[in-house]
């Protein structure tokens, strides 16, 4: 077993495990923080595959912002998720039944997989040639406006959406709040803005 | 013009049943009447032509059914027979229809009634023009379907439409047998022709036909089966219990159908198939034997019905019997002449008794009448004349025609011929009686107990008093019937009159053979039209002295001694209850057939129906559809998590199918 | 370090879609700029998008062009399905607009997502690898999440729209989940390479992606067991947003469905085969045993709307080019009842407010015998009772499922569709047999005529039916 593999264990198992925490930790804080623990260590999985831009993008994204959302929502509503997780366990049985069904399931596929090479039909893409390699950003900006600008485009719409829908749904005009409008305050002149009043000495305003 | 007599009729059905509404009640019955009218001058003309003129001939219509070797045509056959039913069917009616245009002055659906006048006329004339067994079988349920529909006229009342159902199902009894009749003669002849099936008698007459388990002579067992069909419709012993019932339909149906045409489709249907009858002496005696049986039991009831339209009632079925016994004793022209007499007589009576139920506001209760001739004088001379005509008084039509019958059948020698004899001499006693009684009762005597209590009779009577509401209260006098409603009695009266004198000779007669030319058949040792005439004297007067006795006997209990009838009951209260009860064969048949069919009914529909079929098809299979139903909306809990779990174990369920199920 | 210019790839193809997409970006400056003020003028400019997109769309010539490096395909059958979901879209639209005034609803942004759920399932029934498959996918989805919430005051909308969004995500993952798989097991994302991957038997691997994918495709179509979201959300929605969800991603996602199974799968179908054989069976199933239980007009044509997607499932599971023809036919007319139906509801006001319960209609035979008919027809039509364009819909189907000798399917679909008839004619009876409520408020103009004409449509469709019927055929074909 060399560096390599041993990380990738270290990596999996501690993703695996915070996931689980995740879901099974009392605190709802404890539960964000063991999410992060698991993003990091998934970003450390893709490290060792060699794809650096999505390790970082996915600390500095999904670590550095969501989760950290996340943690801040989570600690500012008062949700009492222990009520919440009552019903939890009378569904422990059915769910866990489902998932070892499915782990089951799974890992039968992915015996398969090895032990039978014919349904591993597609032929390994071949090494990049060194003189091709580049780095995962320059790889990624090669191709991102290029060959795949049409789903760079459509996900662009589909963040549009998400932007749309979260206005509509949640911005309201409170009346009698007041708001900064930057236009009014930079076309304020001396004129509008100020009044020069003579104070009687002694007697004030 | 033999098509005119025959679809008049349907085109008056037409008009007045369809547009009767538009039309309105006047037009539809002048219509009607009109039609009629024509058809029975027309009917006249074509007896005379045939009975004394160019003799039969058939007219070809159309095509009805051709089928391998089953061929039937709509087609019309003229002959002497025909011809005197073609008379009887269309002069009856046409003075029905006038009469009903008086009789039914009140009723508010009359273009429905003269509709269903003309819808029997034109079923009864198909019958007797048939010239094959499918197109009689045609006419004859046409009638029996016009017979229900006008039992059941004022289907407002439970025992009208009781009596049409009655009607309707005893006649399926002898209607599946003369269907069945029609099948073995096909069976045996190949052919529903009449004339092809006589053609072809001989050749079959000595067959056996294995049925319900017995050997058989075919020709026997065709003419039982078909004559089977004639009791039911003729209303003979055993399946009589219609008759009687019948009368709750309006007095003019009772005339024209329950007198004298429908119930003697029978008789026209054995004289019809006399070349088959003649082929079979058994068959012969059965018929005769019914006849007489009929004749005599029908008589008995008749002594003590106090109803006046039952009494008439029992005397048709009573002179139905006395056609048979002809027809049994072989001497088929006696029946028919008969038939021909009593269409008038009886109608006569059947409308002078109308007649006088309309002028007691609906009465028909011989005992709350009486010294009514003063009254109604005409009407009273018109059931005199009935009367007489019907007791057989010598030289009306019935002394000829009902004597002819009683000489002929002690003249047969054949079959039961002195226990047929003996029983309508009887009757003949039996039937001056009750008609005398009938007279006295309505006619003689004091105005009875009719007025004191009339409130009571007319309440007893409502239902009778169709329409008639204004009428019956205030005004109680007996009125004579307006002239509309006279003058067909004066024509039937002078039928009943005359008709036996006039046509004696043609039927009975040295006229006989110019008269029938070969109409009705008879076996070659067949000699009983001039056996007849050669019978001891004795023989010859026993009818008029029965009448005679009877009549005696009338005067005494009604006019002279009136306690006697009453004490009589009373001493035999026994015979009087099993009498007046008719022989107890309504309770007979109830608990024979009625009350175990119904129970069966009962069972299937409750068990059978209910329980299985409805339990297990619809019914089930509704109650499951809602059963599954609410199991599947209950799974709509609403809780997104049960969502999320029904999406993941369908996705297992998927998953798994492909791993352990056969996917591959 | 090479660089090379990459080729500007075709964009005539996607033109339709650039102008809805370039016309939504314009909308949403419009809507900025003007306010709620602006909502009508918005909602016309879209129905106006729509309106060209589906010109364009007709325009656009026969055959097969794909760009976009084949992730982007037009063929006779995108064509045909794109304008039954852009008829479906806009008459939706249009009939919204008085609903959404009366209800006082006027957020601008409301057809702008209409616009932009339209563009993503555009995209749907155009997709050609699994990419573009999950991003049309999740462009017409997250659209349609907000719209079912729109009315954010009222309980039962939000409701509806978040458990639309829980699901609804829950069904996308599974659908990447797959389509990961499916990748990992072929090496390729576009159709054709997984088509070829795949030719001959497949492995576990790949048939677990299959169902994986088909599960969250089957979530899109409201097909058993992933349809628990459709009856909350349809009632919970407003109508006319319901009337939308019905109509044009129905359609998108059963064209989407049909390319995914027929060009990315088409070496296996014995085994996508027995999935849509069952979904089909169960959503005929539960379609017609839940409706019968409903008292909510809404809610009882979301189980009719599970119900008719079984059957056009039936369509598919033949698997031919008769098969296909029969689901292009059955959505085809799938969209005009449904419409009609939603316009009608759409037509009982009554006080000034809108009801949507069974028993609301009764007497409407009297009150309103022009509405009651033509709603009579409709149901008679969804019932599939000849001679009715719906009748032939099923018709259609079935006859591909016998002649795939599917017999058992095509038994228990006749089946389903008798007791689906008892829920239909029982709407029929309380309109004609029971005793009158007050009448409704009259309808709108649009709603009339729309009721007006799906009416006329599936009434007179017998008298004419070989230019849908041929167009269908045509759509099928090049699939093949």
């Amino acid at each position: 077993m060399n560096a390599a593999a041993a990380f990738f264990y270290l990596f999996a198992g501690v993703t695996v495990a915070s996931a689980f925490m995740v879901v099974a930790s009392r605190n709802p804080v404890h539960s964000v923080l063991f999410l992060i623990l698991a993003f990091v260590n998934a970003a450390g999985l893709f490290l060792l595959m060699g794809a650096e831009f999505l390790a970082m993008i996915l600390v500095v994204v999904y670590v550095g912002a969501v989760a950290v959302l996340f943690l801040f929502v989570v600690m500012m509503l008062d949700v009492d998720f222990a009520q919440l997780r009552q019903g939890f366990l009378n569904y422990l049985p059915l769910g866990a039944l489902l998932a070892i069904v499915f782990f089951i399931e799974l890992a039968l596929v992915l015996t398969t997989r090895f032990v039978d090479p014919k349904a591993f039909k597609a032929a390994a893409p071949a090494a990049p040639k060194p003189d091709m390699l580049v780095t995962n950003t320059e790889a990624l900006g090669r191709v991102l406006y290029t060959d795949y600008v049409f789903f760079f485009q459509v996900s662009g719409l589909v963040l549009l959406v998400a932007m749309i829908g979260a206005i509509v749904l949640t911005l309201r005009h409170k009346a009698g709040v007041k708001r900064q409008d930057i236009a009014e305050q930079v076309a304020r002149t001396k004129a509008t803005a100020m009044e020069v009043k003579k104070v009687p000495s002694r007697q004030g305003v | 013009m033999v098509q005119a007599i025959v679809f008049l009729p349907l085109l008056g059905f037409l008009i007045a049943g369809l547009f009767g509404r538009v039309l309105g009640a006047r037009p539809s019955e002048l219509i009607t009447t009109g039609f009629l009218i024509v058809g029975a001058v027309l009917s006249w003309i074509v007896f005379f032509d045939v009975g004394f003129g160019r003799g039969a001939y058939t007219v070809q219509l159309a095509s009805w059914m051709r089928s391998g070797g089953l061929v039937v045509d709509w087609s019309l056959r003229i002959d002497t027979l025909t011809a005197v039913m073609l008379v009887v069917v269309n002069s009856v009616s046409a003075l029905v229809h006038l009469y009903s245009i008086g009789y039914m002055h009140e009723d508010p659906s009359r273009p429905r009634f003269f509709g269903y006048l003309s819808l029997f006329t034109f079923a009864m004339l198909m019958l007797v023009t048939a010239d094959n067994l499918v197109q009689m079988f045609f006419g004859w349920e046409g009638v029996g379907l016009a017979s229900y529909l006008l039992i059941g006229f004022w289907y407002e009342k439970p025992s009208a439409t009781a009596a049409a159902m009655k009607a309707f199902i005893v006649n399926r009894v002898g209607d599946f047998g003369f269907m069945l009749g029609i099948f073995l003669v096909f069976v045996l002849s190949g052919s529903v022709g009449f004339d092809a099936i006589f053609a072809k008698v001989a050749s079959f007459s000595g067959l056996k036909f294995h049925f319900l388990g017995t050997d058989w002579n075919a020709v026997t067992l065709a003419c039982l089966l078909l004559f089977l069909g004639a009791m039911g419709k003729s209303a003979q012993f055993l399946l009589h219990t219609w008759l009687p019932d019948a009368m709750e339909g309006p007095t003019p149906v009772s005339a024209l159908i329950h007198a004298a045409t429908m119930v003697t489709a029978g008789v026209f249907m054995v004289a019809r198939l006399s070349p088959l009858f003649e082929a079979s002496p058994d068959a012969l005696a059965v018929v005769m034997f019914i006849g007489a049986t009929t004749a005599f039991f029908a008589g008995t009831i008749g002594l003590v019905q106090n109803d006046i339209k039952r009494v008439i009632a029992y005397s048709t079925c009573s002179q139905l019997g006395f056609m048979f016994a002809a027809l049994g004793a072989g001497a088929y022209s006696a029946g028919v002449f008969h038939l021909f007499t009593h269409a008038f007589f009886k109608a006569l009576l059947f409308l002078g008794a109308g007649s006088v139920i309309h002028a007691m506001h609906h009465e028909q209760d011989i005992r709350r009448m009486g010294g009514l001739f003063s009254k109604i004088p005409f009407t009273g001379a018109m059931m005199l004349i009935g009367t007489l005509a019907l007791t057989g008084f010598p030289f009306t039509a019935g002394y000829f025609s009902k004597d002819a019958i009683i000489e002929s059948v002690y003249a047969s020698h054949a079959g039961p011929w002195g226990y047929a004899f003996i029983l309508l001499v009887i009757t003949a006693g039996m039937t001056s009686f009750y008609s005398w009684r009938l007279f006295f009762k309505t006619f003689a005597g004091k105005p009875a107990a009719a007025h004191d209590d009339h409130g009571h009779a007319h309440a007893a009577h409502d239902d009778h008093a169709h329409g008639h509401d204004d009428h019956g209260h205030g005004h109680h006098e007996p009125h004579e019937s307006p002239v509309v409603m006279l003058v067909p009695l004066a024509f039937l009266a002078f039928g009943a009159l005359a008709a036996g004198i006039a046509f004696k000779e043609a039927f009975l007669g040295h006229g006989y053979e110019a008269f029938f030319k070969g109409a009705l058949f008879t076996g070659k040792d067949n000699h009983v039209l001039h056996a007849m005439h050669e019978v001891p004297g004795w023989v010859v007067w026993s009818p008029t002295v029965m009448m005679v006795l009877g009549f005696a006997l009338a005067w005494l209990f009604y006019i002279a001694r009136p306690d006697l009838p009453v004490q009589l009951a009373q001493s035999h209260r026994l015979a009087y209850e099993f009498l007046l009860n008719k022989w107890y064969f309504d309770e007979l048949y109830d608990f024979l057939f009625v009350r175990p069919a119904k129970a069966l009914g009962r069972f299937l529909w409750k068990k059978g129906d209910g329980a299985v079929i409805d339990g297990l098809g619809p019914d089930g299979v509704s109650a499951r559809v809602i059963d599954v139903t609410n199991a599947v909306v209950r799974l709509q809990t609403g809780y997104v998590y049960h969502y999320a779990f029904a999406m993941l174990i369908g996705v297992a369920a998927f998953v798994t199918w492909y791993m352990f199920g056969g996917a591959h | 370090m090479s660089s090379t210019v990459a080729a500007v790839p075709a964009l005539g193809p996607a033109l339709p879609e650039i102008v809805l997409a370039l016309g939504a970006l314009a909308l949403v400056l419009i809507g900025a700029i003007r306010g709620d003020r602006s909502t009508g003028l918005v909602n016309a400019i879209t129905v106006a998008l729509i309106a060209a997109a589906g010109v364009m769309v007709a325009m656009q010539g026969g055959g097969k062009v794909s760009t976009f490096n084949g992730a982007f395909v037009v063929d006779g059958f995108a064509r045909f399905m794109k304008l039954a979901m852009l008829i479906g879209a806009a008459v939706a639209l249009v009939m919204a607009g008085d609903y959404m005034r009366k209800e006082k609803v006027h957020q601008f942004e409301f057809p702008i997502l209409v616009l932009l759920s339209t563009l993503g399932m555009m995209l749907m029934i155009s997709a050609n690898d699994l990419i573009a498959v999950y991003l049309g996918l999740e462009l017409s989805s997250l659209s349609l999440y907000v719209i079912a919430a729109i009315r954010r005051d009222d309980v039962r909308s939000t409701e509806a729209g978040l458990k639309y969004f829980v699901l609804g995500a829950l069904s996308s993952g599974m659908l990447l989940y797959g389509a990961s798989l499916i990748y990992g097991f072929t090496g390729s994302v576009s159709f054709a390479g997984i088509a070829k991957a795949l030719q001959g038997e497949a492995g576990t691997g790949a048939i677990f992606g299959l169902v994986f994918i088909l599960a969250g495709l089957a979530f899109k179509i409201s097909a058993v067991p992933f349809h628990m979201w459709t009856p909350d959300v349809y009632e919970g929605a407003p109508t006319p947003v319901t009337a939308f969800f019905a109509a044009a991603p129905k359609v998108a996602a059963i064209a989407l469905l049909v390319r995914v199974v027929m060009t990315a799968f088409p070496g296996i179908t014995g085994q996508w085969q027995q999935i849509v054989v069952f979904i089909a069976i169960a959503s005929m199933g539960l379609g017609a045993f839940a409706a019968i239980g409903q008292r909510n007009i809404k809610r009882l044509l979301a189980y009719s709307s599970i119900g008719h997607v079984g059957f056009a499932l039936v369509g598919l599971a033949a698997g031919t080019a008769g098969g296909v023809q029969g689901v292009a036919t059955y959505m085809a007319i799938y969209l005009v009842m449904t419409l009609g139906s939603f316009a009608v509801l759409l037509s009982m006001e009554r006080d000034g407010e809108y009801v949507e319960t069974i028993d609301d209609l009764a007497g409407l035979g009297r009150t309103d015998p022009v509405m009651a008919f033509v709603f009579a027809m409709l149901l008679f039509s969804l019932a599939g009772i000849p001679p009715l364009a719906g009748f032939f819909a099923k018709w259609y189907v079935f006859a591909a499922a016998v002649e795939a000798k599917l017999y058992a399917l095509a038994v228990i679909g006749v089946l389903t569709s008798v007791v689906g008839t008892y829920y239909y004619l029982r709407l029929v009876k309380i309109m004609y047999f029971d005793e009158p409520k007050a009448a409704f408020e009259p309808a709108g103009g649009v709603v009339r005529a729309v009721v007006l004409a799906s009416g006329a449509f599936v009434f007179l469709f017998w008298l004419w039916p070989a230019p849908l019927v041929n167009a269908a055929g045509a759509a099928a074909k090049s699939l093949f």
